[in-house]
């Protein structure tokens, strides 16, 4: 059913991309697309979302829609969370593991308004990988598997004014009602819109779903009213310090989602692929776990620099580092040894030919500002 | 367009050179922080340190990638820029102001390997 083939020698373009072209974007290859990295500053880019609002080209992502009598019971089976009991409407964050714990992916499970159908939203990288998975999984499950990604484009609306503007210049006064993590369905052009509060930046924001047609226009009339385009950099930096995860980063098959610390979205009192490896490190055999540093000093720790004791033995790898634009501080993921997991242990990093001293801290580097 | 200065010399890997009797000043070109965009931290070696010709001697820090400067000529280091240590962004703002080290050259004949204005601007394609 996938008609999605991804050509190592051609990459794919999102309905965007000449819009990106147009507004002379610096592109480079992404999840084998080519998206844009940034428009005119990262800084920038990343401060109009922390302050007032900024928009995301994010139709590279992949949207699987699942229905069927059990869809709701295959689903609970692929995914770390609960679905049960979640009413309609209603977003959920959570992980496809393999038996090992191991990660397939993160993503978003949509419970849509009509009976016993789904959508689930998986990264752009993974996309032929995790159709696959679903569908081997699916043997046995009453339900229908529709890989929609390339029918569907999408724009992340983010900040504090995004509310404001998806209901001033869009006219969705519903936008309004809408809490963190829900949706409703509205129509642009005649076309199904999927109108989603959700976000990857720590700050509020909306994602819209649509036909690559509708995303287009949707864009331009943003650009118009002074909506700030936002590439990938900043999308990066901010979800870095709002403490979330990138697939490939902070989760992979070789990182489950208890080693990244993402236990809370793994619900134990009932059955999914990969539980029992996810319990049993749960209870201890864990090797390494996913931490925050920070270290004293404006050197960046970048992915793959080691971490190291005060006595100079290595114990981990940063997954993820930078200056932090919002918090001016110099801040990492990494993974360390368990013993070495604890908030305050002091560590350091190995940045090219010095050591810079610091200290385990807290992953959410930043205080989101979600709506309630 | 990138700016070039005449009078300096330039290695391959956008590092510019300028030569004051036996002491060389070090820095990185106009279209080296164009193409790193908002430089967030320079790092430095230290005075006395010794520094080889085509060997890193420190990096610039962007947001998103960190980029190893390499030293064109071989010496000595005698100062280091230290204003930029906590301005960094002037490597943005004025990239041939804003050196980065003085080197006294312990091998002045390496300068003739490097590029002149002209071939410079060849190379980059501008």
């Amino acid at each position: 059913m996938s008609d999605i083939q991804t050509d190592p020698e051609q990459l794919q373009q999102t309905c965007l991309y000449q819009a990106h072209l147009d507004l002379q974007a610096k592109m480079s290859p992404f999840a084998g697309f080519m998206m844009p990295i940034q428009y005119n500053s990262i800084t920038v880019e990343h401060l109009a979302v922390r302050q007032h609002v900024g928009m995301f080209d994010v139709s590279h992502m992949g949207e699987v829609f699942v229905k069927g009598p059990e869809a709701e019971a295959f689903i609970n089976h692929i995914f770390t969370n609960e679905i049960r009991g979640y009413e309609p409407g209603k977003v959920l964050y959570g992980m496809m593991c393999y038996p090992d714990g191991g990660t397939v992916d993160d993503l978003l499970v949509y419970r849509e308004y009509l009976a016993n159908h789904f959508l689930l939203v998986v990264n752009a990288a993974n996309i032929d990988k995790d159709f696959a998975w679903i569908q081997e999984q699916a043997k046995g499950f009453d339900c229908k598997l529709d890989n929609a990604s390339p029918r569907i484009g999408q724009i992340a609306v983010q900040g504090p004014e995004a509310e404001k503007t998806i209901i001033e210049v869009l006219g969705y006064k519903e936008a309004a009602d809408l809490g963190f993590y829900t949706f409703c369905d509205v129509e642009y052009n005649g076309e199904r819109l999927i109108l989603s509060r959700t976000g990857y930046t720590g700050e509020d924001g909306f994602e819209l779903y649509t036909t690559p047609e509708n995303i287009v226009e949707i864009w331009g009339r943003l650009l118009k009213a002074g909506v700030q385009p936002c590439g990938l950099g900043c999308r990066d930096t901010l979800r870095f310090e709002a403490g979330l995860p990138l697939y490939g980063d902070e989760l992979s098959p070789e990182i489950s989602p208890v080693m990244a610390g993402l236990g809370m979205f793994c619900k134990f009192d009932k059955d999914f692929i990969g539980k029992d490896a996810l319990l049993a490190q749960k209870g201890g055999e864990l090797a390494r776990k996913l931490v925050g540093i920070e270290i004293e000093d404006k050197a960046i720790p970048r992915a793959g620099y080691p971490v190291e004791t005060a006595e100079g033995q290595e114990v981990g790898v940063v997954t993820t580092g930078y200056h932090s634009i919002s918090l001016d501080k110099s801040i990492c993921f990494a993974l360390v040894d368990k013993a070495y997991a604890a908030l305050d242990t002091p560590l350091s990093i190995r940045i090219r030919k010095k050591t810079f001293p610091g200290k385990v801290v807290k992953k959410r580097f930043y205080q989101t500002n979600y709506k309630k | 367009m990138s700016k070039i200065l005449e009078g300096l010399k330039y290695s391959e890997s956008h590092e510019w050179v300028k030569v004051e009797g036996n002491v060389a000043y070090i820095g990185v070109s106009d279209f080296a922080q164009k193409e790193m965009g908002d430089i967030t931290y320079v790092d430095m070696p230290e005075e006395g340190d010794d520094v080889l010709a085509g060997e890193e001697f420190g990096a610039l820090e962007s947001v998103k990638a960190s980029s190893e400067l390499i030293c064109p000529v071989s010496g000595v280091v005698v100062a280091v820029n230290s204003a930029l240590e906590d301005a960094p962004e002037k490597v943005n703002e004025d990239a041939y102001a804003a050196w980065i080290i003085k080197v006294e050259m312990s091998d002045a004949s390496q300068l003739d390997a490097l590029m002149d204005a002209a071939a410079y601007k060849d190379m980059i394609g501008e």
